[in-house]
């Protein structure tokens, strides 16, 4: 008989352990998945960790991680401190997205500006306003109506990639694009760009992305607001009692994780991606839930976290072009990982017994 | 012996034990139970009085001894099993289901329950044989603590035991409610029932009881006829020694310093009860005790008190200032402190470390933060502080409040509050489940706040505990609270009836 | 535009068609909350359920074995769910969003083979002399089975958590899991059996999307459904009967935002397209949620 037992404090070792077990359960199952498609599973493990890093091409690659892991550090971070406070916002994708396009709106309007020191920062504003705003929803919903957060911000998901379709193929669209469904490319733009140095991988959102790390960390070890977080998370009556006001708490969280997340978004826009076309978005604002999750909700965390991410879509890529492994397998890869990394976690809090029956 | 008692042991425990990692809950327990007796089963918190009744239910296995009963062997896998040989149990806490009715209650209960229709019957039928009336068709989340509890008792006459084990039935019973409960018991030995009787309630168990096994850190250290052993020679067979009775300088009344005027909010949770139109002077020096059935409105007052529930204006003023309005730290900057009566998870954090858990109400009083951001260092200085002052048992400031037992986490807690020099001290259950030896200690921190100066409003629902501190008492009935009179004088009869005397219950018609 | 293309009966008619995937996937997370879990993979249950039904819906060309796949891999899914929250005692709402994410991904891998492939027919029942009635008639009684099952499995359900013992003990569960354990009740056996029960449903609202809604397969065709179901629990305050008006009121947005699209309103499609999202995010605003069960989304574990 096995039998779990509450440890008087959590495990400090199985904390930081349990991330990296969860890392190696998973290259262990995704081993047995890529056999299961017919791949050579130690190649394909290859391909997806070691190729990116130290192979041949590796020079490409290795700006890809910062070009990658940036927006999710941003969001993830963001989401971190509403999960550490039990306020779920799942919708980053949305509020992405509606970053994007609130920066985009900014640098199409005053196009052909060339006052850099004004377009730029506008847009940052722009972007931080406008993802802010699309968390704002939910949040004010469940201060004022007691709404379901998570659900209000992961329908708003699929609103914004409506709003998305329609701005890439009205109101945004480049005249001059001869029908090509989508935006100028911003990228392109010297007063809007993001880019800071394109060959490697070095554009503002990577600086806003460690800034951010900074932030969440002081914020979460040495400020009040960070303590009313955590102590909202693990005892809200605590939380109350202490005299935290759940409702400014509430708007806090999301507004911040809606800011970062739009910021995210807007640096992606005008930086890696350029145009505002149906497809911008890919996902990062869900991956970035992984990226949390795996992180342990620490800003240092979510640092290595977003970095392992980012080199298994990377890695996939790799993968994809050289062994034909198909694109998806990574995102079974990236889901299977948060489940192990859910299931290890159990030994932080709980000792695991053997041979003896406890009242269950 | 009563008549119906018969020298045959209609249970037997022979050598129990289980230990748990770190503590042997029981160990080697042996003792007979008789049909027709009253049994008490006596201890302090943490004596394994609950393991033991568990062990009986079904509900934990020992790692060794046997029972029989009836002479046979007795080993029950769950629940199922004991109810379905002739066990039944009252518990103390959490066997009722809030949004489930009556009848609905009694039918989870009970082994094979008739359609809901006819147990409905059934449940007015026994209710009124037993004097317990109940409608089964209520909602038990609206119910009063002492209705509760006859959910539970009829849930198990209907099963027609031959043992009922009771645990700490009259923790939430007025004294009125208390008499008639008794009546129900002594009919149920009369008609040949053993039953198992828990409580630390010496007086109780001498009026009620016919036999008597005292149990102490998980062993048996004693029996005794409880008729003729006086009260104070069974707490020492509970606590191993002689007890510290809190003494004090008895202080003048001070000045006003809070006014409660026609104070009414309604309650946060969805089946507590809203307070209404509550009057109060508190005054300096002045211990307070409140008594009360529980969920009569305790939480909500101290909640009410503390700031975490905002009153409307023109109801609560401190000097000549309204500050209903004021959240908790604004309210603790003017002295007003308070100590929750749930410790795990409302008090302190139950995972967070107790250094932590001091800035969860130290921060303005202590002058924690600047500029927003905490001191960590000073902050575990005021932690250790505490630990050292009030003698909690723990190997430091860093280790999570939940590694603490309960009575240290409550020594923790009013330790937090009395350090931070209040004016106002409110506190709900300050000895709650805490041993005898922590319990003086707490209560004594509460006297010398007082001999300084302090208003202590006690809350309890313990009437031992406020007769011993209070120097005025009051009662809350349904978010009611009565004028407060002086303690020292009040009998028996008149707190029973300042409590709200016997709620709707009719005098029993016990035969 | 031309409002005089919208047929009110068709509308109507299909509306019922239109309901009948949430349906599913809502009535089961139903029984999944009141015994107090929360499982937000439903998306991720419907669409591995979608994908995997169909797939077998082809290889057999009998889409009644792609519903009994279906359910199977949905009860699956979500007994991996169940191993976790129930005995590993993980986080309920990260362990959906776990299940949702991995879904997602799954579902992507499998179906892609199949993508644009059309199902295996799956025809309309003609109930006699009920079928005939005059619009009454082709609205309520001229649909495929499962629209009829999935009638019958809330009916199923209101009985068995109202007039059972098991739903009773079910309902206690959820109520308040420490007295159902004292009590012995088998708290983690009872919410085990919900949550694959709740599974099982959720792969057949995704099987009746790919096999009988579109049906055909494309990528993430679920969009948002299984979210959507989760709404409608919540607006239905854990009522099998409410459900069902929730469903259909759904129903209703999403077929007059397809047939508004079709008759060229003046409106862009992609705001008809968000319209019953944002009608959710209305309901869920305008229904302040009723009494949820006790436990819901608590960790239960058996202390001494």
């Amino acid at each position: 008989m096995i039998a779990l037992e509450k440890r008087p404090q959590p495990s400090q070792m199985w904390s930081l352990a349990s991330p990296l077990v969860a890392v190696a359960l998973t290259m262990l199952a995704g081993a047995g998945l890529f056999a299961a498609l017919g791949q050579d599973p130690l190649e394909a493990l290859v391909k997806i960790f070691w190729e990116p890093l130290f192979g041949e091409f590796a020079f490409y690659y290795r700006p890809q991680l910062l070009i990658k892991g940036a927006p999710l550090v941003l969001i993830a971070i963001g989401l971190s401190l509403g999960f550490r406070a039990g306020i779920w916002n799942i919708g980053a994708e949305g509020q992405y997205i509606i970053g994007a396009l609130s920066g985009a709106a900014v640098a199409l309007a005053l196009y052909p500006s060339e006052a850099r020191w004004l377009v730029f920062p506008l847009m940052v504003i722009a972007g931080a306003l406008g993802g802010c705003a699309w968390a704002m929803i939910p949040g004010l919903l469940k201060v004022k109506f007691k709404t379901n957060e998570i659900l209000v911000s992961l329908m708003l998901v699929y609103v914004a990639e409506q709003l998305l379709a329609s701005m890439a193929l009205g109101a945004m669209r480049n005249p001059e694009g001869q029908g090509f469904p989508g935006s100028r490319n911003m990228a392109q733009m010297e007063a809007a760009t993001s880019w800071i140095n394109q060959s490697a991988g070095m554009h503002w959102g990577v600086v806003a992305a460690f800034i951010s790390v900074i932030f969440a960390y002081v914020l979460l070890a040495k400020h009040v607001l960070g303590f009313q977080i955590k102590l909202a998370g693990q005892a809200p009556r605590a939380a109350a009692f202490s005299g935290t006001n759940p409702a400014r708490l509430i708007l806090f969280c999301l507004g911040t994780s809606g800011a970062l997340a739009g910021m995210a978004g807007m640096f992606e826009i005008s930086g890696p991606s350029g145009i505002v076309s149906i497809d911008f978005n890919v996902g990062y604002g869900f991956t970035a839930i992984i990226v949390a999750f795996l992180g342990r909700l620490h800003p240092i965390g979510i640092l290595l976290a977003a970095g392992l991410m980012a080199l298994t879509y990377i890695g996939g890529d790799v993968a994809q072009s050289s062994l034909g492994l198909p694109g998806a397998a990574i995102q079974v890869f990236q889901g299977m990982l948060l489940f192990f990394l859910l299931a290890v976690d159990v030994l932080t809090n709980y000792r695991v017994r053997f041979g003896q029956r406890s009242a269950a | 012996m009563t008549p119906a008692a018969t020298d045959r042991a209609l249970m037997e425990l022979n050598g129990l034990t289980k230990a748990y990692p770190g503590v042997v809950a029981n160990s080697d327990v042996s003792f007979n139970l008789k049909a027709g007796e009253v049994h008490a089963l006596l201890g302090e918190n943490g004596a394994g009085k609950s393991t033991l009744v568990k062990t009986i239910y079904g509900l934990v296995k020992p790692d060794s001894g046997t029972m029989t009963l009836d002479g046979a062997p007795f080993a029950p896998a769950e629940p199922r099993a004991a109810r379905a040989a002739g066990i039944a149990m009252v518990f103390q806490h959490f066997s009722l289901f809030e949004a489930l009715d009556v009848a609905e209650n009694v039918a989870l209960g009970m082994e094979n329950p008739p359609p809901l229709r006819d147990l409905a019957q059934r449940i007015k039928e026994v209710s009124e044989t037993y004097g317990l009336p109940l409608d089964p068709s209520r909602i038990v989340g609206d119910l009063s603590a002492g209705e509760r509890q006859r959910v539970e008792i009829i849930r198990c006459l209907l099963q027609y035991p031959k043992v009922l084990i009771m645990d700490e039935p009259t923790s939430v019973l007025t004294p009125q409610e208390v008499d008639i409960l008794f009546d129900t018991l002594r009919k149920l030995r009369d008609e040949g029932t053993a039953i198992l009787y828990i409580s630390h309630k010496l007086e109780e168990i001498r009026a009620l009881c016919d036999d008597a096994t005292v149990l102490r850190l998980g062993k048996v250290v004693g029996t005794c006829d409880p008729r003729d052993t006086s009260a104070r020679a069974m707490a020492e067979m509970m606590v191993g020694g002689t007890l510290h009775v809190p003494e004090r300088d008895s202080a003048a009344a001070g000045d006003v310093l809070m006014k409660i005027n026609g104070l009414s909010v309604s309650s946060p949770t969805e089946f507590g009860s809203a307070l209404k139109d509550i009057t109060l002077d508190i005054r300096g020096g002045v211990v307070l005790g409140i008594g009360g059935v529980a969920g009569n409105g305790q939480d909500e007052l101290l909640g009410a008190l503390s700031g975490e529930i905002r009153a409307p204006k023109g109801q609560i003023f401190h000097g000549a200032d309204d500050i209903g309005h004021l959240p908790p730290d604004a309210r603790r900057g003017l002295g007003i402190c308070a100590a929750p009566e749930e410790r795990m998870g409302h008090a302190a954090a139950p995972d967070m470390s107790l250094t932590e858990n001091a800035a969860l109400t130290g921060r303005k009083r202590k002058a924690l933060t600047k500029n927003g951001f905490l001191n960590w260092r000073k902050t575990r200085d005021f932690a250790e502080e505490i630990i050292e002052r009030f003698d909690v048992r723990t190997p430091g400031a860093g280790n999570a409040a939940r590694s603490l037992s309960g009575g240290n986490l409550q020594k923790f807690v009013i330790g937090r509050e009395i350090l931070q020099d209040p004016q106002i001290l409110i506190v709900n259950q300050p000895t709650w489940g805490v041993d005898a030896s922590a319990a003086a200690a707490i209560r004594q921190a509460l006297l010398d706040l007082a001999a300084k100066g302090a208003a202590v409003i006690v809350i309890s629902q313990d009437l031992d505990e406020l007769m011993e501190i209070s120097d005025e008492f009051a009662a809350l009935n349904e978010g009611r609270l009565t004028k407060p009179r002086p303690a020292r004088g009040l009998t028996v009869d008149e707190i029973g009836l300042m409590l709200g005397g016997a709620h709707d219950m009719e005098v029993a018609h016990v035969g | 535009m031309d409002f005089g293309s919208i047929n009110p009966i068709l509308l109507l008619a299909s509306l019922m068609v239109a309901a009948t995937p949430i349906l599913l996937a809502a009535i089961g997370e139903l029984v999944v909350e009141r015994a107090g879990v929360l499982n937000l993979g439903v998306e991720g249950m419907m669409i591995v359920g979608s994908v995997l039904g169909f797939v077998a819906a082809i290889g057999t060309g009998n889409a009644w074995v792609g519903f009994g796949v279906a359910a199977v891999a949905g009860a699956g899914l979500a007994l991996m769910f169940g191993i976790l929250t129930q005995y590993l005692l993980t986080n309920q709402v990260a362990s959906g969003l776990a299940l949702t994410l991995f879904g997602l991904g799954l579902a992507a891998l499998l179906g892609q083979g199949y993508l644009g492939t059309k199902a295996p027919s799956f025809p309309d029942l003609h109930i006699p002399v009920l079928g005939d009635i005059p619009v009454i008639g082709p609205i309520v009684f001229q649909h495929d089975p499962m629209v009829y099952i999935g009638l019958a499995i809330v009916a199923g359900v209101w009985w068995f958590l109202n007039k059972t013992r098991g739903g009773l003990v079910l309902r206690a569960v959820g109520e308040n899991h420490e007295a159902a354990h004292a009590l012995g009740y088998h708290v983690i056996r009872t919410r085990l059996l919900a949550i694959m029960f709740g599974g099982a449903c959720a792969g057949l609202g995704g099987a009746y999307l790919s096999i009988v809604r579109v049906p055909t397969y494309a990528e993430g065709l679920t969009a948002g459904a299984g979210w959507i179901a989760l709404a409608i629990v919540v607006f239905a305050s854990w009522k099998p009967g409410r459900l069902l008006i929730g469903a259909y009121l759904f129903g209703g947005v999403t077929v007059l935002q397809l047939n508004l699209q079709a008759a060229g309103v003046a409106i862009p499609v992609e705001y008809l397209s968000m319209s019953p999202y944002i009608a959710t995010i209305l309901v869920l605003v305008i229904m302040s949620a009723g009494s949820a069960p006790g436990s819901l989304g608590k960790t239960f574990h058996a202390s001494r």
